[in-house]
């Protein structure tokens, strides 16, 4: 064995496509499953949000204008280079949550393919749930689901990779961008796909990544009047109430969903109706 | 050269108004407490007194339709529910003349608009969602379908039997019962409708209704026997419900305010758009949620137009809405003309020109003539805020994208209208604005097959086609 010294890893935020460090300037401790330390994580702010949230607003007309094949690729791209560098999320996962190797791997392996399987839908939700109306008289009369705007999201506490990847998948195939506040325990996975979105042709500011306190940044989400639509899947089910009472104020679509499922997409979706008069 | 029109007067004498009404719980009208007076807005006779639903009659309600549903409606096969429904749509058309007189009367509203489109798309409401009833399996995406349960719905006063026909219909055909609220000030066709299941021999509780104000419907909304709320009415109280159902499991959809952006681009057909504006903003008095209320004009054709608008305005007929002839009815109530009297005022204070078609008001009732003020900023109170009355404020842009922006910069998004014989521009228009309805070259077009609803501060929800249905269902959306 060598005497080298390895280089660590500063974990930092994820925001518009550049890697920032808290601008609070707080960090807080990882441990391993035994106790020891692992990482110094970023302990985002209201603040941090509020970039995010901008990054995200100001990424979602370009995102939304991509084609459907353009985003499927895109997502399907992700799934590769996650897939390229699976090992790395395997012992981080293995490192901080203490889990076998072969529960890791099955995460992981689990997390490609979910990718796999939501890229698949970028192209197929309209010609599902859109609609051409039979109205009675003499007009063209169509649904289409379209972007709601810029979503927040809570992923859950485990599997913190998967996990991550349902909170994100289903708001941005839909053309929406996200703002995600990753898993407490586990965070460094979910920086560590940021580095995979980063070289993954996702635009900057589509997904933004944030690590932190539940507690904090949820409530400063769910008040947010520039955040559209709120998936508080990741949060303790005694904070629901209070998080719907405050989204209220702009009227936020706030769901909790308990699996990868179509309804995931659709809920920050809205159908758009448009007539025109048929005639010569 | 003018022409003068002889008065022709719909006749009355087809409906019968009680001088007293109660409640329908359980398939029978049971008397009220207390009551208050429901009046005609054209002449301020009062036409009924309608009974205050208190804790109690709301209780009853509810365990009424809990019965029903227990009991009776969530057994009964979906073959069966439909042809109930299809029953009702029946009846409605034969008594159509009926509820078109009573909602004039009731609502002031012109027995023409009555007449052609909130009855007969009532009746079409029921009609299309009977068929729904035994094929809900198909209403979802590979999902389970079922019903929530009982629902309380609450609707407004500007289309008041069509607003209960959006709500019912749906709500039954996915095999819920109801609980259903009418506005304060426009009971009558509501209770008309009970009659109408009567006839239709429904079973009793699947539909109860009952009357009152803002009190009655909080006790809807709180209450906990029922499983999903539908409600049509201000942003504001949208607001104040999605905050009181946070921390149950109700369901709830929200069909709620509007400012819609009305956009004529410089390459539209433009008496066709003129048209398109006076049918946008004073189609029945502007009481309608999706009124194109923000006229944008492209910066050079806006004199054009304008000049168009106000010869075309000043040959809207104002006055009797139980004339066959007139254009424009009564403003509903005295709260509403005052809310609109207030909100012009500052349409002035703020520096925007007014200007009202020359027409003679009836002494008696409650009128405003048809109004647009020119001249209008983003900024302006009458630019921002929902006057639900005739009255359009009037800005203009110069390219494009500027009319984009300025339509989008409001917190509501409900409807929006847009006017050019460009395809290619339609197309791009219709997907850059934020709204949920988008009328192009047509404008206030509703039918029982087409999605309704808003985005942002709007609502939540559909209501009309395969989506709106779904609201009704468990698991054909997310919870």
């Amino acid at each position: 064995m060598s005497n080298r010294i390895d280089v660590k890893k500063t974990y930092k935020l994820y925001i518009n496509g550049v890697f920032p460090r808290t601008e609070s300037g707080r960090t807080y401790e990882v441990k391993n499953a035994k106790g020891d330390f692992i990482a110094n994580p970023c302990l985002a702010s209201r603040k941090d949000l509020k970039d995010a949230v901008v990054a995200a607003r100001a990424a979602q007309p370009g995102w939304n204008k991509a084609t459907a094949y353009n985003k499927g690729q895109i997502l399907y791209r992700i799934a590769e280079m996650l897939e390229g560098r699976s090992a790395q999320f395997v012992d981080e996962i293995c490192a901080v949550t203490g889990v076998t190797k072969t529960a890791a791997v099955k995460e992981v392996n689990e997390s490609v393919d979910r990718l796999v399987w939501y890229a698949g839908w970028s192209d197929k939700i309209s010609s599902l749930t859109g609609a051409l109306n039979p109205v009675a008289g003499p007009y063209y009369n169509f649904t289409i689901p379209e972007s709601m705007g810029v979503i927040a999201a809570i992923a859950p506490e485990s599997p913190s990779l998967l996990g991550l990847i349902d909170a994100i998948s289903p708001i941005i195939v839909g053309g929406n961008t996200v703002v995600v506040l990753a898993s407490n325990k586990a965070p460094l996975s979910a920086m560590s796909f940021a580095e995979v979105l980063a070289t993954s042709d996702v635009p900057a500011g589509v997904i933004n990544i944030l690590t932190g306190k539940k507690e904090e940044i949820a409530p400063w989400m769910a008040s947010h009047m520039d955040i559209d639509g709120f998936d508080i899947s990741g949060l303790n089910k005694k904070m629901h109430t209070d998080i719907k009472v405050a989204g209220a104020e702009n009227l936020k679509r706030i769901y909790s969903f308990k699996a990868a499922e179509p309804g995931r997409i659709l809920a920050f979706l809205e159908n758009k109706t448009v007539w025109h008069p048929i005639g010569i | 050269m003018s022409f003068e029109y002889a008065p022709a007067p719909e006749s009355r004498t087809v409906v019968s108004i009680k001088a007293k009404y109660g409640h329908f719980i359980g398939g029978k009208f049971v008397a009220g407490n207390k009551h208050f007076p429901t009046i005609n807005p054209a002449t301020e006779e009062v036409l009924s007194q309608i009974a205050l639903a208190g804790k109690a009659e709301v209780d009853a309600a509810v365990k009424a339709a809990r019965k029903a549903y227990t009991t009776t409606w969530s057994k009964m096969s979906g073959r069966e529910r439909g042809k109930y429904l299809f029953r009702i749509a029946r009846i409605m058309q034969e008594r159509s003349r009926e509820f078109a007189v009573l909602e004039t009367l009731d609502n002031g509203k012109p027995i023409r608009e009555s007449r052609d489109t909130d009855i007969p798309l009532a009746a079409a409401h029921f009609f299309y969602h009977a068929g729904w009833a035994d094929k809900l399996e198909y209403a979802g995406l590979g999902t389970v379908t079922k019903a929530h349960g009982v629902a309380g719905q609450i609707i407004p006063w500007n289309f008041p039997l069509l607003m209960l026909a959006w709500k019912v219909a749906p709500a039954l055909a996915a095999g819920n019962t109801v609980v259903l609220k009418p506005a304060e000030s426009t009971s009558l066709t509501a209770l008309l409708f009970a009659e109408v299941c009567q006839q239709a021999e429904l079973p009793a509780g699947v539909v109860n209704i009952v009357t009152g104000d803002g009190s009655t419907g909080a006790l809807i909304v709180n209450h906990p026997g029922i499983d999903k709320i539908a409600f049509t009415g201000s942003t504001e109280v949208g607001k104040l419900i999605a905050r009181a159902v946070a921390p149950t499991s109700k369901s709830v959809t929200l069909e709620l305010g509007g400012k819609a952006a009305n956009i004529v681009f410089e390459d539209a057909a433009i008496d066709e758009a003129v048209e398109g504006i006076v049918n946008g903003i004073f189609f029945n008095q502007g009481h309608v949620c999706c009124a194109g209320s923000r006229l944008l004009l492209q910066e050079n054709i806006a004199e054009e137009v304008l000049e168009k608008l106000k010869v075309r305005m000043a040959k809207i007929r104002v006055g009797d809405p139980m004339d066959k002839n007139t254009d424009l009815g009564a403003i509903n109530s005295k709260e509403q003309l005052n809310k609109i009297t207030e909100l012009t005022a500052t349409g002035d204070s703020e520096g925007a020109q007014r200007w009202s078609a020359p027409c003679e008001l009836p002494g008696k009732g409650f009128w405003f003539a048809p109004t647009i003020f020119i001249g209008v900023t983003q900024t302006h109170r009458i630019a921002r805020e929902e006057i639900f009355g005739p009255v359009l404020s009037v800005l203009t842009f110069r390219t494009p994208q500027e009319a984009i922006d300025k339509a989008n910069n409001t917190p509501f998004g409900l409807s929006a209208g847009i006017w050019s014989d460009k395809g290619s521009k339609i197309l791009w228009a219709s997907s850059q604005l934020r709204a949920g309805v988008i009328w192009a070259n047509t404008f206030n077009k509703f039918d029982p097959t087409s999605p309704f609803g808003g985005y942002k501060e709007s609502g939540w929800g559909r209501e009309g086609g395969r989506h709106g249905l779904s609201a009704y269902l468990k698991g054909a959306s997310h919870e």
